[in-house]
């Protein structure tokens, strides 16, 4: 008998349509006047929380270059690196520039990297000023934002996942402009890139 | 009490059908645990029930998407979304080339079209784990992976050409009722980039040494398994903005189960 109930509960599921399709639609037309360019990241219609528990969308980091990593805060190998990587990066930016570029942190674990431990994982790592965000997002959407960045990953165990080591530069119209594949690889490039477009 | 309990039973009977039968265009797949040839831990891994659609989208069914959300057009599909291969073998917006057929999979789509097309059904998109299993049917087994004539026929495929313009459902119907797994197009999934074993993956990627080319031989379950090598190796060599000509999609939903 609970089954038949299942069964008939789920007859009710399949009209869910694609109401979330029709609001992105109407939002690009209200914003029309801010154009963002095809190549933006900020076409992207995801929604992030930050390790503030603030609600972001990526649009409202137009205006600032962005340096993007995706990290998992439980890593033990590789994510550290590239963790160390990104302050490095952003001591090399001359004090001028500092205050046009932002740090993008993305977990690809969102299940474990509540904001409370993208709090704790930021503050432990001295990355708690202004310029850093932490974010994480719904799976569909980390898995969304890592094909644009042509990041792979996979969970392979319940803590660990494998994943690509990429460090992404985006410009003020969040436009790609450099990718630094690899650890330790050195970061001179990205921060000349960085220093480059940055106002 | 028997006469109750046959009833109830009947009543079952009739519902599920009623039931699966309400996607239309889809068979339900009944899930289980299996090894593919890349798990997690090379382990197991489960699938849920969930129902699929018994053809891969077809280029009339990809119209009537692109009428309906013009953004996803040809002239309106922002790059970031879809290289310039996008749709290459249509005429225009909502004409095909006069060499296209109405009934073939429709391919030159991206990742993210793929999505997109499949959420506004109220689907989604297979994970690889889900492809994979149902993939490994063939017409009378659930899993034929150990018959060398599976193996076979997916090779002979892999090597036939220019198997995109044909129609949809004229290979071999499988174990579950879908079509056209093997023999007709590549197939777009959710996680196709959970797949670390393109040759970037030698310089970028960490925690990889059972998910590398290299290291493969070692870890793969299934050192037969040619085919599957290959699946996930082009998988892993994708982009999701990129538009092929021998790369289509289906799309699965999932069974929901509310307590």
């Amino acid at each position: 008998m609970f089954r038949l109930i299942i069964l008939l509960f789920s007859c009710s599921i399949p009209f869910i349509s694609c109401v979330e399709k029709k609001k992105e639609i109407a939002s690009e037309a209200n914003e029309k006047n801010t154009v963002i360019s095809e190549l933006s990241i900020f076409n992207l219609p995801s929604r992030w929380t930050t390790q503030n528990d603030n609600d972001i969308e990526l649009k409202e980091l137009q205006g600032d270059v962005l340096v993007m990593v995706m990290i998992y805060t439980s890593c033990k190998a590789a994510c550290p690196r590239l963790v160390a990587d990104m302050r490095a990066i952003e001591a090399q930016i001359p004090e001028n520039k500092k205050e046009n570029v932002k740090y993008v942190l993305i977990s690809i674990d969102p299940e474990t990297d509540t904001p409370k431990r993208l709090k704790e994982f930021a503050v432990e790592n001295g990355m708690d000023s202004n310029e850093w965000f932490f974010l994480r997002g719904s799976e569909e959407d980390t898995r969304e934002f890592a094909a644009v960045l042509a990041v792979n990953y996979k969970k392979i165990s319940p803590i660990d996942f494998s994943h690509s080591n990429i460090i992404s530069v985006f410009n003020q119209k969040g436009e790609l402009v450099h990718q630094k594949e690899g650890l330790g690889v050195n970061t001179k490039e990205t921060v000349n890139k960085i220093v480059e477009i940055a106002r | 009490m028997k006469t109750q309990a046959f009833r109830l039973l009947f009543a079952l009977f009739v519902f599920q059908t009623m039931l699966y039968a309400q996607s239309e265009g889809m068979v339900f797949i009944e899930g289980s645990r299996y090894l593919p040839l890349y798990g997690r831990d090379s382990t197991v891994v489960e699938v849920k029930d969930f129902e699929i659609d018994i053809y891969p989208v077809t280029n009339t069914e990809y119209l009537d998407f692109v009428v309906k959300y013009p953004k996803w057009q040809k002239s309106q599909v922002v790059s970031l979304f879809a290289d310039e291969s996008y749709l290459t073998n249509w005429k225009n917006d909502l004409e095909l080339k006069t060499s296209e057929k109405n009934d073939s999979p429709v391919t030159y789509v991206s990742w993210f079209a793929a999505k997109a097309y499949c959420k506004c059904q109220g689907k989604r998109l297979p994970t690889v784990d889900e492809w994979e299993y149902v993939a490994m049917a063939d017409e009378k087994t659930k899993d034929a992976r150990i018959k060398s004539t599976y193996n076979q026929q997916i090779l002979d495929w892999y090597e036939a050409p220019r198997t995109n313009t044909s129609v949809v459902g004229k290979t071999q119907k499988n174990y579950w009722g879908v079509y056209d797994l093997h023999g007709l197009v590549w197939e777009w999934t959710l996680d196709f980039n959970s797949i670390l074993i393109s040759g970037e993956s030698r310089k970028d990627v960490d925690k990889d040494s059972n998910l590398f080319c290299g290291s493969a031989a070692i870890n793969a379950t299934d050192l037969m398994n040619y085919a599957a090598f290959m699946r996930y190796a082009i998988r892993g060599s994708l982009k999701a903005k990129y538009s092929m000509k021998n790369l289509g999609f289906r799309c699965v939903k999932d069974i929901e189960i509310q307590p």
